[in-house]
């Protein structure tokens, strides 16, 4: 990172031969800088060259990715310490913790809430993401049986938490070919752990009690040839923890700290008993820095909203969500029922669908694809006009679901109706409410009428 | 490689502001620092956890309804139970009853109800209209015209009426809440707007206006980290307000925290889910800034009251 168009521009052929796809070499140079190029497409840029652009342009953050297959996830690459600045990129990921020393009952109620929690809201699905396997017993045929078990049971990546590397070896006998995450290297056992983590190339979480101990720890085994490394500062002390969350995004940010340029883990489960609390923890380390958060349970309850969380913190301040574009049934909406329409952007979405659902009055809700745009910036925009709403009432069949001709547009775009007759002969066009919260007396009202 | 603590020294300070008066004041505010960075700066007043009170609080979900109990009908019992049995640091009052949509309740009424609040309370006290522009501004006449000397915070005052509620609010010494939609720069101006009018800057707090988890928590959270940001490090002296953010009101109204487990299986425990769905809100916007934070169950009170004692103890 922090390379200008014009350093790489500097490194080019210059040769404009324009085979990269770009009229000349500097064009090229400005979109590698902004992250919308690759270096691959200039087939004359030397290996020397390639080697050190790569180097630089290396994010802070390393990302790093556990498990295999449609269930792989990466944590980190992330380039800045509030959201507003860019973006988060990759959204911490929750897990549910399962030790050898529970009960079989116990351990299956814990895999089945993580297999069961799945949602999908605008577009994005929202899961569970990980387990963590715990050795509590210091029983490596135990483990191994547990790890076994679990790798049985889900596809989902694995976290393998034991300090001891005999056992480590043991459960890697039976999940070593779905990339788990090794947890963790300690003071106590960094060569050995180090080593194998090396020799089986698997990531690695790195454990210690402050960050002077964590930054040693991870420097000896980023000089012993690993890169991927997860980082657990592991004070199990909400203040603590914090703290040192905050301390390492800062240092591998500003400091360009290279010890600590790796996302982290934390452990809420182990910070409290209280299920409740170790929920509201979970939600502290979501906005403040937590690649892989764990959890003692998985009910949906304690997840959906840590989940939407996530969702929240990690989108993209400067790209709205949008939802699908189609008639969305709100109740049970049958060929009387009013039809409405809206814009696609996600928030005005929720909190339409949201006060129509509470109305209890069932609603035909027709959101139309405006680029995520609320109503009156599309409006403004040009996008959310009579032209694009009667493309879109005519193509969607809602014609053939209601025997009516009435739609209702919302209150802020009253100045198109006219317009919009034009354009849909066949209805007739109803002026809404210019606030959601006034749908519910509207829709009681234009019920009765 | 040793390691060394990255810090930064701020170079502004959020206003304290006092809120009560007598052995009811409290003051929030006065941080040198981001939400609990308390290696580098101090937070020498803990964010103040309000309990909301509603003069004609309609129908309430089951979780709430169970946790209020008689008290619900009678706003100065329920203020006493969020404030003793609770831990409640202040009390928001929202004045349902004068919604000129629903009952629409003189302001002379609502004020009645204000001071029997206030009476029976010895915690600070807010006082907060429907956000309809007109009559919130007659309630502000009223209320601090009553209640005068008591500096409650009242609120919220707009763009449309800051005139009328900012005008009283100097003559019979209250403390105003300004609300703006979501903005950093409509905050700023309309702080400008007031102390233009002869509001105190240490009079003022800013609500920006909150969107739940789920419905735009993450504008909210943007900017009040923002503001926080201005305020502390550009040292933009019409963003130190402190802030309030309108937690309970906003996540209790979702589908996700009233909706029964019976209409979404798949959303789990109800209860439960409601508590957290306002905690879990209440979690991101007390470490993006938050100095005042209304919740409206026990259990979220508790758990944001927990988690500001272990951050600053």
């Amino acid at each position: 990172m922090g390379l200008s168009g014009l350093d790489i521009f500097k490194k080019l052929p210059k040769t404009n031969c324009k085979e990269c796809g770009f009229p000349t070499c500097l064009a090229f140079a400005m979109k590698l800088a902004a992250g919308q190029a690759n270096l691959d497409d200039c087939p004359y840029v030397t290996d020397e060259v390639r080697a050190e652009l790569a180097e630089a342009a290396a994010p802070p953050i390393r990302g790093v990715t556990i498990g295999v297959g449609d269930e792989a996830f990466k944590v980190g690459e992330e380039l800045v310490l509030f959201r507003h600045e860019k973006t988060f990129f990759n959204p911490t990921v929750l897990g549910v913790l399962v030790s050898d020393d529970m009960d079989d009952a116990k351990v299956d109620e814990l895999l089945k809430q993580a297999k069961e929690c799945e949602h999908e809201r605008v577009g994005v699905i929202l899961k569970v993401g990980t387990v963590a396997v715990k050795c509590a017993s210091g029983d490596a045929a135990k483990f191994k049986a547990l790890v076994e078990k679990v790798k049985g049971a889900t596809s989902k990546p694995l976290i393998l938490m034991t300090e001891d590397v005999e056992v480590m070896k043991a459960a890697l006998e039976v999940a070593g070919d779905s990339r788990p995450l090794l947890y963790a290297a300690t003071e106590a056992n960094v060569e050995a752990m180090g080593a194998l983590a090396k020799e089986k190339d698997l990531p690695l979480a790195v454990k210690a009690d402050d960050l002077d101990k964590l930054a040693e720890l991870s420097e000896k085994l980023v000089g012993m040839g690993l890169k991927d490394l997860i980082l657990d500062p592991s004070p199990r002390k909400p203040k603590e923890t914090f703290k040192d969350l905050v301390a390492i995004r800062r240092a591998a940010l500003n400091q360009k700290f290279a010890p600590f340029g790796f996302p982290t883990i934390t452990f809420p489960c182990e910070e409290t008993d209280d299920d409740l609390y170790e929920t509201a923890l979970a939600a502290m380390y979501i906005c403040k820095y937590g690649g892989i958060v764990i959890l003692s349970h998985a009910e949906q309850w304690r997840m959906y909203p840590l989940l939407v969380l996530t969702l929240n913190i990690y989108t993209d301040p400067q790209r709205p969500m949008a939802v699908d574009s189609k008639f969305y049934e709100i109740g049970n909406p049958d060929e009387n029922s009013p039809v409405l329409v809206t814009t696609n952007f996600s928030l005005t979405y929720f909190i339409v669908s949201g006060e129509i659902e509470g109305s209890k009055i069932p609603a035909w809700l027709g959101v139309v694809d405006v680029d995520g745009q609320s109503v009156l910036t599309a409006w403004a925009a040009g996008k959310f006009v009579p032209e694009t709403i009667a493309k879109f009432i005519n193509t969607s069949g809602i014609a053939d679901k209601v025997k009516h001709r009435k739609l209702i547009i919302p209150g802020y775009v009253a100045q198109i109706s006219g317009e919009l007759e034009e354009e849909l002969p066949d209805w007739e066009i109803v002026i809404g409410t210019r606030e959601a919260a006034d749908i519910p007396a509207f829709l009681r009202q234009f019920s009765t009428t | 490689m040793a390691f060394t603590l990255p810090t930064e020294t701020a170079k502004g300070k959020i206003r304290e502001v006092e809120l009560g008066v007598g052995e009811k004041a409290r003051k929030v505010g006065g941080e040198n620092c981001l939400p609990f960075y308390l290696w580098e700066g101090e937070m020498p007043n803990k964010p103040l956890v309000a309990a909301e009170v509603m003069d004609e609080p309609g129908e309430l979900v089951p979780a709430l309804e169970k946790a209020l109990g008689e008290v619900k009908n009678d706003p100065v019992a329920w203020a006493k139970k969020a404030v003793e049995e609770w831990g409640a640091d202040a009390v928001f009052l929202l004045l349902s009853s004068t919604d000129p949509k629903g009952t629409d309740a003189p302001a002379e009424q609502a004020a009645e109800t204000v001071l029997k609040v206030e009476e029976a309370v010895k915690v600070p006290l807010i006082v907060y209209g429907t956000e309809d522009v007109e009559k919130d501004a007659e309630i502000a006449r009223v209320v601090s015209t009553k209640a005068e000397g008591k500096n409650l915070l009242i609120g919220p005052a707009k763009e449309d009426n800051f005139k009328k509620v900012g005008a009283p609010a100097i003559g019979y010494k209250q403390t105003v809440s300004g609300m703006t939609p979501i903005d950093v720069n409509l905050a700023k101006q309309l702080n400008i707007l007031l102390t233009n009018l002869g509001m105190e800057a240490e009079k003022l707090v800013i609500d920006p206006t909150t969107g739940a988890l789920g419905y735009g928590l993450e504008y909210t959270y943007s900017v009040m980290e923002r503001l926080k940001i201005a305020g502390l490090f550009q040292d933009d002296s019409m963003t130190q307000m402190p802030m309030l953010a309108n937690i309970g009101f906003q996540a209790w109204k979702t589908k996700e925290a009233k909706s029964p487990e019976e209409e979404y299986p798949e959303w789990g425990d109800a209860e439960k889910r409601g508590i957290m769905w306002e905690t879990v809100t209440a979690v991101a916007l007390l470490l993006a800034g938050a100095n005042i934070l209304v919740l409206r169950h026990p259990e979220s009170i508790r758990l944001v009251k927990q988690l500001i004692a272990d951050l600053s103890g």
